[in-house]
């Protein structure tokens, strides 16, 4: 019995961390389809990955411990994220340690260490970039803070497991606030991971970036593990888009069993792979907004995040 | 919350797209944008009163939803549209107060209104008296569309949005006003913008624009 | 059967007028349907003060003391500025500042204009008021931009702007109305916006509701009336547009503008019980009468003085109002007949005066006892009635105003007397050197509507007297 919560966690932290890179490769496909070119392989960030472990890491003269040791931080923060996001089940042992907001945190100390990273070398680029990230990250948290916290008010609890079973169990309703909640997220979602309008993830112009600008000075396995870690933070974002507005299919509290566990595996791959056409959609119909309007993109984020919240406590729905 | 019969709760949605409807306005720079947001206020508006028509049941609502679809959806957005194609008036310029301070002032103005709302939703007896603080605001926001902009063509959709918002507060608290009312509101409405429409003509064979820049040169030394 | 030949004439002028209005008859013709409309409206008069108050047409309309005066008085000046109009506009043409089509367009919008305000009047259905309320504005827009200067594009668009936004305020406030009495008088029919139902019942009406519908249906009828600070428009539409117009809106529009407030006004108050109501519009009025005052001082267009004077007695017609009780309220209505007649007479005579001279800023204008002695006669009396000089009809109702607020108010009587003061100073200053320093045309309209004003100065007929103080009782008493 007591077996399955274990089982769970432990294979939603493989999971997280086996198909990120593959998600990221999918979103490629995604958008050449829709371009009308052909892509790579969907593997090649994994041999990507693999190729930069063999290299040997080259660093700064003037490169401090922390810059050695960031990259561990962020991955490691982003696996801790990745075990108290309830992808597959709704009854986790760690989601004890931490809530939604305790979530936030663990993001923003990633990004806060690759913002330093960054700024540790002291190069004009990588101080660009850790500006710029900086900026974005101040304004995409009160979005998605308001986001959960709306989320939240429908469930009476700011611990995402508990949220997503709120909603799985209860019988369909149209909740208009979930509706406007979920495109802030959305919005959030492409700010925080450095995608179209925000940042584009392909750029190879270092006066646009802004995330790829802070790992201009990483090689080998630091440069390796902050690839990875940003595919797991693209990854986390969309589960807990998942766990907020389509929990359905998630093995919730009632039902501990293998069998909806097991099922579980194969609707989160399913809704990866409808989440991946999505931001691929998105990032094509868009075009890069100027840096100097960002800001104006997440305010917007954020007015419909407290649009959704006035509409719920006025609606109560 | 999930209690609620499925048909208000479509209700509901539609009340809060018709609030989203009103902030996407006040941030909409495109004229043509302004007078397509305009008619997808009138087409909620529609399908509300239709929702509404078939729960209570009462037939002037119909003919009310009618009306609505007749006027607000295909009418007036194709006159403001010929209009504008004859006047030339495609873009507005920057707003008085920037984006973003426009958005956060529109924010305030929800808050208020439903606050302002409240003692009315309380004393309602119909099903979607919580709808009424929703038209409330999009008459604020209307109002704050319309003070905050410079081009005439963007006033007079903020005017018509208020008056959307003015007929969905009417429907949310009392299921309509008598039919005598409504259609001579919608009379009132459609007079309105025909002399608009030979206004305008005038404003621009005079100056030559329908900035509004033009229009503030009375002062009280004359 | 008086009251639909009353609807019908200005609606069949206004039909004819659209069709045929530049032909050289129109001015004519056009007087001749503001005569048929006196008559009906006398009619409709002598019915009302033989068999008392009625309604009709399955309780849509409804007359009764107060408002047949109004409607009569509408009527008597819609005639007697068609009068003034029929020279008038025939110079306006022959100085080729309008065309024929829109002489065609002016004859025709002033019918519909008359016949939307009778319907303001009658109707017994709040709704019905909003309507008519909404179409006087319209079919008056037009007419302020006739000349299509820039300058009267801009009164037009302020105009219609901000009497627009004023009047989808008063259109809350009848929802919110209609909100509170369908709770008590039922939904069914449509028996809930008629203003003798909810008079009836209004001691039962939701106090909260129809405080908050009064506020809102304040300001927006209150921007019609003209009360500050919503009166930006009406100093420019008064200077921009003809002066026929300046002479219907300042005499005619804002009335029906206080006749609803006021109705509304009695609703609210027997709903409440409490004061606040009145308060309020002892609030707007003073302010009005306070600001437009000054403001006289700095005019230099004679339109747009006498535009801020119009301003300021609707100030002291909404306080009196405001005031209550019978006496305040006789004062408010007799305020509101002479006013109406002065100020048309004040604009009929200026109208003229602008014309001989060709310019209406006042600075230009001189001499006009040696140039025409009968305008300038006029204009000097005209401005000695509005003025409150005894033995003006004027000074009457204002006497009884500030007797009142000395009794009730106290604390507003120095303001009042203040305000007053300041309008005589600047109004007085402004048209004696106009006045002191030769064409026949037709005086007739202004020397009547004086002698009017001095007759009910010196003598109001017994049977007028009873008239208002029904209305007032009607007003107060219920």
């Amino acid at each position: 019995m007591s077996v399955i919560p274990w089982l769970t966690q432990a294979l939603e932290v493989l999971a997280a961390i086996a198909v990120a890179p593959l998600f990221g490769g999918w979103i490629v496909q995604c958008r050449a389809w829709l371009q009308n070119k052909s892509a790579p392989s969907i593997w090649l960030p994994y041999r990507a990955i693999h190729k930069l472990f063999h290299k040997e890491a080259v660093l700064a003269e003037r490169a401090s411990p922390l810059f050695r040791f960031a990259p561990y931080v962020v991955f490691g923060s982003m696996v801790c994220a990745a075990a108290i996001i309830p992808s597959m089940g709704t009854r986790l042992p760690f989601s004890g340690a931490a809530d939604a907001i305790a979530l936030v945190g663990l993001l923003a100390t990633a990004r806060v260490f690759v913002s330093l990273a960054a700024m540790d070398v002291g190069t004009a680029f990588g101080t660009l970039g850790a500006r710029r990230e900086m900026m974005v990250g101040f304004l995409a948290e009160p979005a998605l803070l308001m986001v959960i916290f709306v989320a939240s008010l429908i469930s009476s609890s700011t611990a995402l497991p508990e949220i997503s079973d709120a909603l799985a169990t209860q019988p369909f309703a149209l909740y208009p606030s979930l509706a406007f909640t979920a495109v802030a997220f959305v919005l959030v979602l492409l700010a925080e991971n450095a995608r179209i309008p925000v940042d584009n993830p392909a750029t190879h112009l270092e006066l646009t970036m802004i995330h790829e600008a802070m790992l201009l000075e990483y090689s080998a396995r630091h440069l390796a593990l902050m690839e990875w870690a940003a595919a797991l933070k693209l990854f986390n974002y969309a589960c807990i888009g998942f766990a907020l507005f389509v929990p359905w299919g998630v093995a919730t509290e009632q039902a501990q069993t293998p069998a909806a566990l097991f099922a579980s595996l194969p609707i989160l791959a399913a809704k990866l792979a409808a989440a991946g056409v999505g931001l691929a959609l998105i990032e094509t119909v868009s075009a890069k907004l100027r840096v100097f309007r960002a800001p104006e993109f997440l305010a917007t984020a954020f007015l419909l995040a407290v649009l959704g919240l006035l509409v719920n406590l006025l609606l109560r729905a | 919350m999930s209690e609620l019969p499925f048909d208000l709760q479509i209700l509901n949605a539609l009340a809060a797209l018709f609030l989203l409807l009103a902030f996407a306005m006040l941030a909409q720079r495109r004229v043509v944008a302004l007078v397509s947001l305009l008619a997808f206020q009138g087409a909620l508006l529609c399908a509300a009163t239709l929702l509404l028509a078939h729960r209570t049941g009462q037939w002037h609502l119909y003919f009310s939803a009618l009306l609505t679809l007749a006027l607000k959806v295909v009418f007036l957005p194709w006159l403001l549209r010929r209009l504008i194609r004859r006047l030339g008036v495609y873009w507005d310029s920057e707003p008085l107060i920037n984006t973003t301070a426009t958005m956060l002032l529109g924010l305030l103005v929800v808050i208020f209104s439903f606050g302002l709302a409240q003692p009315i939703a309380a004393l309602a007896s119909t099903a979607t008296r919580n709808a009424i603080g929703i038209a409330v605001a999009v008459v604020l926001l209307a109002f704050l569309t319309m003070i905050t902009r410079r081009k005439a063509m963007s006033q007079v959709v903020g005017f018509l949005s208020m008056e959307n918002g003015l007929f969905f507060g009417a429907m949310s608290a009392t299921y309509g006003m008598p039919m005598i009312v409504e259609l001579g509101v919608a009379l009132d409405v459609l007079v309105a913008m025909l002399v608009l429409g030979v206004f305008f003509f005038q404003i621009r064979e005079q100056f030559d624009s329908l900035d509004l820049h033009h229009l503030e040169s009375l002062k009280e030394e004359q | 059967m008086e009251l639909i030949v009353l609807l019908a004439i200005p609606l069949a002028g206004a039909a004819w007028a659209a069709v045929l209005g530049e032909r050289p008859y129109a001015p004519e013709a056009n007087t001749a349907f503001s005569f048929a409309t006196l008559i009906a409206a006398a009619a409709l008069a002598m019915r009302v003060i033989g068999e008392g108050s009625f309604s009709a047409a399955d309780e849509q309309f409804f007359i009764d003391p107060f408002n047949v005066f109004l409607v009569t008085l509408t009527a008597f000046v819609g005639f007697t500025t068609s009068l003034f109009s029929r020279p008038y506009m025939r110079i306006e043409f022959e100085h080729g500042r309008i065309k024929p089509r829109q002489l065609r367009l002016y004859h025709s919008m002033y019918q519909l204009f008359v016949a939307a305000m009778l319907i303001a009047l009658t109707s017994n259905n709040m709704g019905l008021v909003w309507v008519a309320m909404e179409a006087a504005t319209l079919s008056t827009v037009l007419l302020v931009t006739l000349y299509r200067t820039p300058a009267s594009l801009e009164a037009g668009w302020k105009y219609f702007i901000l009497c627009g936004v004023g009047i989808a305020q008063a259109l809350f406030g009848t929802i919110l109305l209609y909100f509170a009495a369908e709770k008590v008088l039922g939904g069914e029919g449509m028996t809930a916006l008629l203003w003798t139902h909810l008079n009836a019942v209004k001691g039962s009406l939701e106090p909260a509701v129809l405080s908050l519908a009064f506020v809102f249906l304040l300001v927006g009828y209150g921007t019609k009336v003209g009360l500050v600070p919503l009166h930006n428009w009406l100093p420019d539409a008064h200077a921009e547009g003809p002066t026929p117009i300046s002479a219907v809106l300042s005499g005619l529009l804002l009335n029906v503008a206080a006749y609803a407030v006021v109705r509304c006004k009695v609703l609210v108050e027997g709903s409440l019980g409490s004061p606040l109501p009145g308060r309020m519009l002892m609030a707007f009025g003073l302010f009005s009468v306070v600001v437009a005052s000054f403001f006289l001082w700095r005019q230099r267009d004679i339109k747009r003085l006498f535009a801020y004077s119009s301003i300021e007695h609707m100030g002291i017609i909404t306080f009196a109002f405001g005031m209550g009780g019978p006496v305040a309220n006789f004062a408010a209505l007799l305020h509101m007949t002479v006013h109406s007649l002065t100020k048309s007479a004040i604009f009929f005579a200026v109208g003229h005066a602008a014309q001989k001279a060709g310019t209406q800023v006042m600075d230009d204008i001189r001499g006009l006892i040696t140039l025409s002695p009968t305008v300038g006669w006029g204009l000097m009396l005209g401005a000695l009635a509005i003025l409150g000089l005894p033995p003006f009809g004027v000074f009457a109702s204002e006497f009884l105003i500030l007797t009142t607020a000395m009794r009730d108010h106290p604390w507003a009587t120095p303001i009042l007397l203040l305000a007053l003061g300041v309008a005589f100073a600047a109004i007085f200053g402004r048209v004696q050197p106009m006045v002191f320093g030769e064409t026949s045309a037709k005086r007739l309209p202004v020397f009547a509507h004086l002698g009017l004003v001095l007759m009910l100065g010196v003598f109001i007929p017994p049977s007028l007297a009873e008239w208002f103080r029904l209305a007032a009782q009607l007003i107060a008493g219920s």
